[in-house]
């Protein structure tokens, strides 16, 4: 079976984002970027998936414009076969995002897509489930243990309560959680490797969707800073300062 | 105007989640009712009803909806779209699931985990993990919202909708609950609870983590844990404080053995008090805390606990 993978380029997680002076949105000049984390969690699964003899396939696919090469090498050096870049220069919207890649399910037929749970710049939180309701596919959101049993797919979901496992027909759609797996580092052969495996470029125009905007972006503006406050010297001051300054207890 | 809601609840009562969804249709305003999709779920079904400013509660109670698979609730959902400007629910892991089906089926986008409301087509969301805060006008005739609680607060439980009962059943035959393990604790929620007392990998192992029981009972606050002392098994994933796990903004937080990462800072750094117990003085926690002490933390708690 072939497992699809949409990969995201991102701000490295370790960056702290500063947004413009004029707030039109964050500067992203010279800022270093990477694959989204939740996004290198499903390359890694979808690899295991084809190292335990599940899968027979993997493919990563980005949308963006060429810079988003880079993470789709960092898939391939992962282990992923082959990938796609499909070619813009605009910040499409998750809906834009998952008609496209509702496409290329189309045109690949994958049996599983392992999405990312959400990208860590927008946290939006949306791609997998959209593609999902596009595609007609059950999915299995903020997965942390996917076992394929029989015909089904079983996903073990990190929900607001605790864990909830739930069975899917295939072709189905996870989107992971970070306890899913612990991704392995591209060892350096695998890096030089996966410069001669195929990466074909696509232009996101020719697939014929109307990718207009749906949304404006009016502003971006730093978030309200707090002030750090005292040290406190002793447990007797902390509580003393609870009570009877902030009044909290 | 007018705004369907999706309730939050567990079959068995309402989540306090729906009451602030509700404030957030509120402060858009217009004609507002609620959908409770579930199996026998009249009790929440009479909860919704009390929520005040709502004026319709529509049930629908099918096995198809017991466990909110978002294949099933979607269909339902959009079934309903029809006659709303507006589709509000909660941004929990629940409406987090099945709303963007929702908006991929009536073709439009999705705003996501909204904090305040500008106007009825212009919504303020945290991005980049609370470091910036974007406001955002959506073009699309139906808005598609999900809502973050600690953004609104909840409506009073005054009012007496109308119930009314749906006959429509959505199940797409494509999923299937197969079980769940669900944390049971006699503690507060940690999204609902003012006092929330946190730790972190300088906790060690979960056994520590007694250490901050006895201080939980005594101010009546939930549980959290940073994303490192969640991987390393020492709690449940559901305790998990930050971008990726649960949103709070108690009256309180107490962050113990946590360096304050910009993930974890993103899930509480809304707290009216924060304070932070590090033995680290340079740890980036002191940074947002109101109150920091440097200090072994296996020496402070037990004080803590007795001096409470
Ligand atoms: C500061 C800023 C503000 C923005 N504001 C807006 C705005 O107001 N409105 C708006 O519509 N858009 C906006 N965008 C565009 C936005 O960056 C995203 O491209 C879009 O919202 C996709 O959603 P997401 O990445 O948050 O998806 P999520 O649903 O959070 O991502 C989940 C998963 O979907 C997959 N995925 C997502 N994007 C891609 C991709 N490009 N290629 C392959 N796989 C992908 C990945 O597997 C990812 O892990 C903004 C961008 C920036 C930088
Ligand atoms: C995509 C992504 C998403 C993430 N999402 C989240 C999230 O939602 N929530 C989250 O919390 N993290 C998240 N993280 C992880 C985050 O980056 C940090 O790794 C994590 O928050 C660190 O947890 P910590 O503070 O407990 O551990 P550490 O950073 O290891 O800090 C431990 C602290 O304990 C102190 N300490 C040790 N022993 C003692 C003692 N005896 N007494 C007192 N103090 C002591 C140390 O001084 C130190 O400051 C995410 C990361 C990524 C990449």
């Amino acid at each position: 079976m072939k497992v699809l993978v949409p990969i995201k380029r991102v701000i490295d997680y370790n960056v702290k984002v500063r947004v413009k002076p004029d707030h039109s949105d964050v500067d992203l000049t010279n800022v270093k970027m990477a694959i989204n984390p939740f996004c290198e969690i499903a390359v890694e699964e979808a690899v295991r998936l084809k190292e335990s003899g599940v899968a027979t396939e993997v493919i990563a696919v980005s949308i963006g414009d060429k810079s988003c090469q880079e993470q789709l090498r960092t898939a391939l050096a992962l282990g992923a076969d082959r990938a796609i870049q499909i070619d813009t220069d605009q910040n499409l919207d998750s809906l834009n995002v998952a008609k496209l890649l509702q496409k290329v399910v189309e045109e690949e037929q994958p049996q599983i897509v392992l999405l990312g749970k959400q990208a860590i710049d927008t946290d939006n939180n949306q791609t997998g489930q959209m593609l999902g309701a596009l595609t007609g596919m059950p999915q299995g959101t903020f997965a942390s243990v996917v076992k394929v049993e029989g015909e089904q797919l079983h996903v073990t979901r990190e929900v607001d309560g605790g864990l909830q496992t739930v069975a899917l027909n295939l072709p189905a759609i996870v989107t992971t959680d970070l306890r899913l797996n612990e991704p392995r580092y591209a060892s350096l052969p695998n890096i030089m490797k996966a410069k001669r495996k195929p990466l074909d470029v696509k232009s996101a125009a020719d697939f014929g969707i109307d990718l207009s905007p749906r949304s404006t972006l009016v502003k971006v503006t730093p978030p309200a800073e707090r002030q750090a406050g005292i040290v406190v010297e002793s447990i007797e001051e902390l509580v003393e300062k609870l009570k009877n300054e902030a009044k909290v207890i | 105007m007018s705004i369907l809601v999706i309730a939050e609840h567990d079959n068995q009562s309402l989540k306090a989640e729906t009451l602030k969804t509700v404030a957030a249709a509120a402060a858009i305003g217009g004609d507002i009712h609620v959908l409770v999709a579930g199996l026998n779920c009249g009790v929440a079904a009479e909860e919704a009803a009390k929520a005040a400013g709502v004026s319709k509660v529509f049930v629908a109670d099918n096995a198809a909806f017991e466990h909110q698979l978002a294949e099933n609730v979607s269909l339902l959902v959009t079934e309903l779209a029809g006659d709303y400007s507006h589709i509000l629910a909660s941004a929990s892991t629940t409406g987090k699931n099945f709303m963007p089906r929702v908006a991929a089926l009536l073709d439009v986008a999705q705003v996501s985990d909204i904090i305040a409301v500008e106007s009825a087509d212009t919504f303020v969301r945290p991005i980049y993990a609370g470091n910036a805060i974007a406001t955002v006008q959506s073009l699309d005739e139906k808005k598609v919202i999900t809502v973050r609680s600690t953004g609104f607060d909840a409506v009073e439980t005054t009012g007496s909708a109308e119930v009314v009962a749906l006959e429509s059943v959505t199940d797409a035959g494509t999923s299937s609950y197969v079980g769940a393990e669900l944390t049971v604790s006699e503690r507060p929620e940690l999204g609902a609870a003012g006092v929330v007392i946190s730790g972190g990998r300088g906790m060690q192992n979960g056994d520590n983590f007694q250490l901050l029981e006895g201080i939980a009972d005594k101010l009546g606050a939930a549980i959290g844990a940073s994303r490192a002392a969640v991987d390393a098994g020492f709690v449940p994933n559901d305790m998990q404080v930050g971008q990726t796990g649960k949103i709070v903004a108690p009256d309180l937080y107490i962050a113990v053995g946590i360096s304050g990462a910009i993930q974890h800072l993103a899930g509480m750094k809304d707290s009216k008090i924060i304070v932070a117990i590090n033995k680290d003085p340079e740890a980036p926690i002191f940074q947002v805390a109101d109150y920091g002490l440097v200090a072994d933390l296996f020496d402070a708690l037990p004080e803590l606990e007795s001096a409470l």
